[in-house]
């Protein structure tokens, strides 16, 4: 979980301030952003391993279409996160995805 | 959890517009304005669609960065959000036939009927497959662009930009104007492509305040210190030990060269999103010159199908301003349905806006040419993943379609490809390039998935819920009202 993959955030128009939990880590998020926008922003991730070889893999597409950005919220899985709007105290989890339970592979 | 949209009747409007982008807004506006019932609904909470995304509430404070091409959405949205239509925002539509369509907003879903049905669904990225495409660090040029609009936020440092099509060149600046170190703009676009696109040179010409755009955004990244490389190929992307991209390497007039890079932007031009076009037994055919499928529409955007019209880049790519005055086409069209407008005074009505999408679609053309992705991209060698979901290379597709695999439904069985949850959205252009390639017909030969609803997740709880219908209409008024 190195933070030099993080999003950079620029000079922003004032907005709220939204307290979430990323894998029971608390996080800063700007109200109205993605779920996945917040945890790029972290430099958290990669935010799930895949069923089939439990390959690490991360938010691609940011609009809907790849589904790269599964992740459990709020108790709910396999929910897109960049399509998630965060909330306060909101509770995500990276899903690991191996179908067959196996060592953490990455 | 007791909401007030509880109301058991199920709702009718004379037009429900899926999509509130350009077209959808425009289209609003005006049948609104021509006395239709409208609903529209979105997937975002806020109007705009990609282009326009959060244009109403920008995160970045600088307005230079995404430029007056961005802003020019405001008016669009203000009159959108000030006219008398229903705007079901924060909802994706999982399902929808002829008459009627279902939703899903705040994890509940909603039947609404309607008489006419207009989707303004836009574009997606087309799928760009190179090996190491699913290394994370590795995001499209649209994914950058949404973050900056709707978060103000800029990739890790270094960037790199790959690939080839005008937001390639759009992304580069904006990410330099808001202060990004880009390391190097790769272009992949084929040499052979220049040459073909002068053929179509004519258009070019009247089209020639989009060149000069071009040009700006050439001279800025050249006044930028940035490295521009082009005739790119053999791309790919190499991650470090915890699976994070670290470096690409490329080649370049026949050597290897490689970058350290924290992020690789990627795109290959946009494709109409065929998914709910699909769902819904439109006829698409194979576009040959934009390399995608596209439903088969009239100049009014009417389809196949009586009551459904469509309008913007998902009835074929076009841009934002075609998209717009598609959009105020296609209203004038659904209220002469309707009785609303005569068919004279439609037709009186459309000329100008025909005239003026005849002048903005002039460029077309030449675009098209100039930035067909090179074949690499298309049909990927045998090694890369074509479908992530899964995980099935190209090689895998290429077998079976040789062992006798007619097609991308049987592919499904045989290799699993199309079977995740992106549900074909990121492999079936792909994937039928492939079959074809390999059994050596036309791509229209080989087709495309079936496309089955529900085309968006959805729960089993929110299925039984809705053996109730709730009106998803008063549901978005209320919640409007509570705001
Ligand atoms: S990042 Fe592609 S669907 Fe969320």
């Amino acid at each position: 979980m190195a933070s030099d993959s993080a999003f950079k955030r620029l000079p922003a128009n004032p907005a709220a301030v939204v307290n979430i939990w990323v894998e029971g880590q608390p996080i800063t998020a700007r109200a109205g952003e993605s779920v996945a926008a917040a945890v790029l922003a972290a430099g958290l991730g990669p935010t799930r391993t895949t069923p089939v070889s439990a390959a690490p893999r991360a938010p691609y597409c940011m609009m809907g279409v790849c589904f790269e950005c599964l992740m459990e919220i709020d108790g709910q899985p396999n929910s897109q996160g960049c399509m998630t709007q965060v909330s306060e105290g909101m509770q995500v989890r990276f899903q690991q995805g191996a179908r067959e339970p196996l060592e953490n592979a990455s | 959890m007791t909401r007030a949209d509880s109301n058991t009747s199920t709702d009718y409007v004379d037009l429900a517009i899926i999509g509130s982008g350009p077209a959808g807004m425009a289209a609003a506006i005006d049948a609104a304005e021509l006395g239709l019932r409208v609903a529209v609904i979105d997937e975002q909470p806020l109007p705009g669609g990609q282009i326009y995304r959060q244009v109403s509430q920008p995160a970045l404070q600088d307005r230079s960065v995404l430029g007056p091409d961005y802003y020019y959405g405001e008016s669009l949205v203000k009159q959108f959000s000030t006219a008398a239509i229903e705007r079901i925002g924060n909802a994706s539509v999982w399902e929808a036939s002829a008459n009627h369509l279902c939703l899903t907003r705040d994890g509940r879903s909603h039947q609404l009927h309607f008489k006419t049905l207009l989707l303004a669904t836009g574009a997606q990225e087309r799928p760009v497959p190179f090996p190491g495409w699913t290394t994370p660090g590795v995001m499209t040029c649209g994914a950058a662009q949404i973050m900056l609009k709707s978060s103000g936020l800029a990739p890790a440092e270094p960037v790199v930009i790959a690939g080839s099509g005008p937001l390639l060149l759009l992304v580069a600046c904006q990410l330099l104007r808001a202060g990004i170190r880009i390391e190097a703009l790769l272009e992949t676009t084929p040499a052979a492509n220049y040459r073909d696109a002068l053929k179509a040179l004519a258009g070019a010409v009247s089209g020639w305040r989009y060149l000069l755009k071009g040009a700006r955004l050439m001279a800025e990244l050249k006044r930028g210190g940035v490295n521009r490389r082009s005739g790119i190929t053999n791309l790919r992307a190499l991650a470090d030990n915890q699976g994070k991209l670290d470096r690409i390497s490329y080649h370049h007039r026949g050597r290897e060269h490689q970058l350290a890079c924290r992020t690789l932007l990627v795109h290959q031009g946009v494709v109409p999103n065929v998914q709910l076009s699909r769902a819904l037994g439109i006829d698409h055919h194979w576009d040959e010159l934009q390399q995608c499928w596209r439903p088969g529409i009239d100049r009014w955007g009417a389809s196949s199908t009586a009551n459904i019209f469509m309008a913007g880049d998902g009835g074929g790519i076009g841009g934002a301003l075609v998209a717009e005055l598609q959009g105020r086409i296609a209203a004038l069209a659904i209220a002469a349905q309707r009785k609303q407008l005569s068919d004279s005074e439609r037709d009186a009505r459309a000329a100008p806006l025909q005239r003026e999408l005849e002048r903005q679609l002039a460029i077309r053309p030449f675009l098209d040419r100039l930035y067909r992705p090179a074949p690499a991209f298309l049909r990927p060698a045998d090694e890369t993943l074509v479908c992530r979901c899964e995980e099935v290379t190209a090689g895998e597709i290429r077998r079976i379609a040789r062992e006798g695999c007619a097609g991308p439904n049987q592919a499904k069985a045989f290799s699993r490809a199309g079977m995740g949850p992106c549900q074909g959205r990121l492999c079936g252009l792909t994937v039928s390039q492939l079959m074809a390639e390999a059994r050596e017909v036309p791509v229209s030969e080989v087709g495309y998935y079936r496309i089955r609803s529900p085309i968006k997740p959805i729960t089993l709880g929110e299925l039984a819920a809705m053996a109730a219908p709730t009106n998803p209409v008063k549901a978005a008024r209320k919640s409007a009202q509570k705001g």
